[in-house]
C-alpha cells in the first residue's frame, strides 16, 4: 500500500484557499522533492500529513491511516522552524527524542552529533542557527520511521553540510520508507530525487521523475522550475 | 576518478556511461565485484533507485552481470569489454568530426591537423 494518499485535499484559511482539491499517491521507498515557489501550499501539504493541520474537504491518509496518533509514530516531521527549547542540550534532545519514539536510533545520531562537529553537552541556545539545524535534522533522521517530512531541510546550512544531509538521506534510503523534501534550493537536492511535485497556488502543475524532465525538456528540474514560475 | 553528473541530461544515462567508462580504462577490471547500490549511489551523491537503473541498464548491454546471492560483478568477457571501446571511441571521433566540420575543416585537413599536433607533441616537427 502506498504511504500517503491525498483525495480532493483541500485546506482554506478564511478566505485564501491554501490547498485545492489536491489527489496525490505516494509509493514507498522514493525519495520526492515537493517544489514550489513561496507561498504556495508546500508547508501546508506536510501540516496536513502530520496532522497538525486537518483538512477542510478531501482525505489526506498515512499508511492507511488518517493523521493521528498511530501515524505519528511512523512520520518523521522535520519542520520549518524550530520548536526545541533554548535551555536544552543536544544530548538532552536526544535522551528526549530516545523516550519519546520507538524507532529512535541513539547510535545514529551520537554519530551524526560526531561527524557534524557539534558538542553533545551544548546547549541550543549557544549554538548558530545552522548548527540548531543540524541538531533538529539529526533527531528527525535518526528515527527509523517510514515517512519523513522535511521542510526546508538545507536552506540555513553551509553546503558542507548540506553535502553530508543529502549523503545521510541516501544512506538512510529504505525500501519501504519514502522522504518527501520541500525546498526551493532544487539545484542541490536534485540527484538525490526519484520525483518531483511542483505545486503552485494550492494545485500540483507537474508530477514527474527528474530524469523524465531532463530527457523531455533537455534541461534540470532547476531550469524547468525557472522557466514555469519566472516571474 | 570523479563522478560528474551534468544538469540537463537523464542521471541516469550520465551513470552508465561513467560507470561503462571505468570498465573500459580498467579501473573496475574484469570480474570484479561492484560495490552495493547504496554505496555507489552514497559515493556519487545520487539516488540509490537511480543507481539501480544504471546497473541494471549496464547489465541488459553485458557488461556487468548479477549473482543472486552475491552481488553484481564485471563481465569477464574482454571481447565485449573491447567492443564497447571501439564503441565509444567511434562516438568521440565522431563528434570531433562534428565540430572540426563546423569550424569549416574538411576530412583531409582534419587528419592531416591531427597529425601535425601529434608531431607536435612528440617534438618531431616545428613550424
Amino acid at each position: 500500500m502506498e504511504i500517503l494518499r491525498a483525495k480532493g485535499l483541500t485546506k482554506k484559511f478564511g478566505n485564501l484557499t491554501a490547498l485545492s482539491n489536491l489527489d496525490l499517491e505516494i509509493p514507498r521507498g522514493r525519495i520526492i522533492g515537493l517544489l514550489g515557489p513561496n507561498g504556495s501550499g508546500k508547508s501546508t501539504f506536510i501540516k496536513l500529513a502530520t496532522g497538525l493541520l486537518v483538512p477542510t474537504s478531501g482525505e489526506i491518509t498515512i499508511a492507511g491511516a488518517t493523521p493521528g496518533i498511530e501515524t505519528k509514530a511512523m512520520v518523521s516531521y522535520l519542520p520549518e522552524r524550530t520548536y526545541l527549547n533554548d535551555w536544552m542540550r543536544a544530548e538532552d534532545m536526544i535522551a528526549f527524542f530516545g523516550d519519546f519514539y520507538e524507532d529512535f536510533n541513539r547510535l545514529k545520531a551520537d554519530n551524526m552529533l560526531r561527524d557534524l562537529n557539534i558538542n553533545p553537552g551544548d546547549r541550543l541556545k549557544t549554538m548558530s542557527k545552522g548548527t540548531k539545524e543540524k541538531v533538529q535534522l539529526i533527531l528527525v533522521m535518526s528515527r527509523d520511521a517510514e515517512l519523513y517530512l522535511l521542510d526546508e531541510p538545507i536552506a540555513g546550512v553551509d553546503p558542507a553540510a548540506r553535502d553530508y544531509i543529502l549523503n545521510t538521506i541516501i544512506t538512510n534510503y529504505k525500501e519501504n520508507a519514502s522522504v518527501i523534501i520541500s525546498t526551493h534550493l532544487i539545484a542541490d537536492i536534485e540527484q538525490v530525487l526519484d520525483d518531483i511535485i511542483f505545486i503552485s497556488q494550492g494545485e500540483i502543475k507537474l508530477l514527474s521523475t527528474v530524469d523524465d524532465i531532463r530527457e523531455k525538456h533537455n534541461k534540470s528540474v532547476d531550469g524547468l522550475f525557472r522557466e514555469v514560475f519566472k516571474c | 576518478m570523479e563522478w560528474i553528473i551534468d544538469s540537463d541530461r537523464p542521471i541516469y544515462k550520465q551513470l552508465v556511461e561513467q560507470i561503462e567508462l571505468r570498465i573500459i580504462s580498467g579501473m573496475y577490471a574484469p570480474g570484479d565485484k561492484i560495490k552495493s547500490v547504496r554505496e555507489l549511489a552514497m559515493e556519487a551523491g545520487v539516488n540509490p533507485n537511480t543507481m539501480q537503473k544504471a546497473l541494471a541498464e549496464l547489465e541488459r548491454m553485458g557488461l556487468v552481470f548479477a549473482q543472486r546471492t552475491s552481488g553484481r560483478f564485471i563481465t569477464e568477457d574482454n571481447k565485449m569489454i573491447e567492443e564497447a571501446k571501439n564503441t565509444l571511441a567511434i562516438k568521440e571521433i565522431d563528434s570531433f568530426f562534428e565540430k572540426m566540420k563546423q569550424l569549416g575543416f574538411e576530412k583531409e585537413e582534419i587528419i592531416s591537423l591531427i597529425e601535425k599536433a601529434e608531431g607536435d607533441r612528440n617534438g618531431n616537427s616545428k613550424s
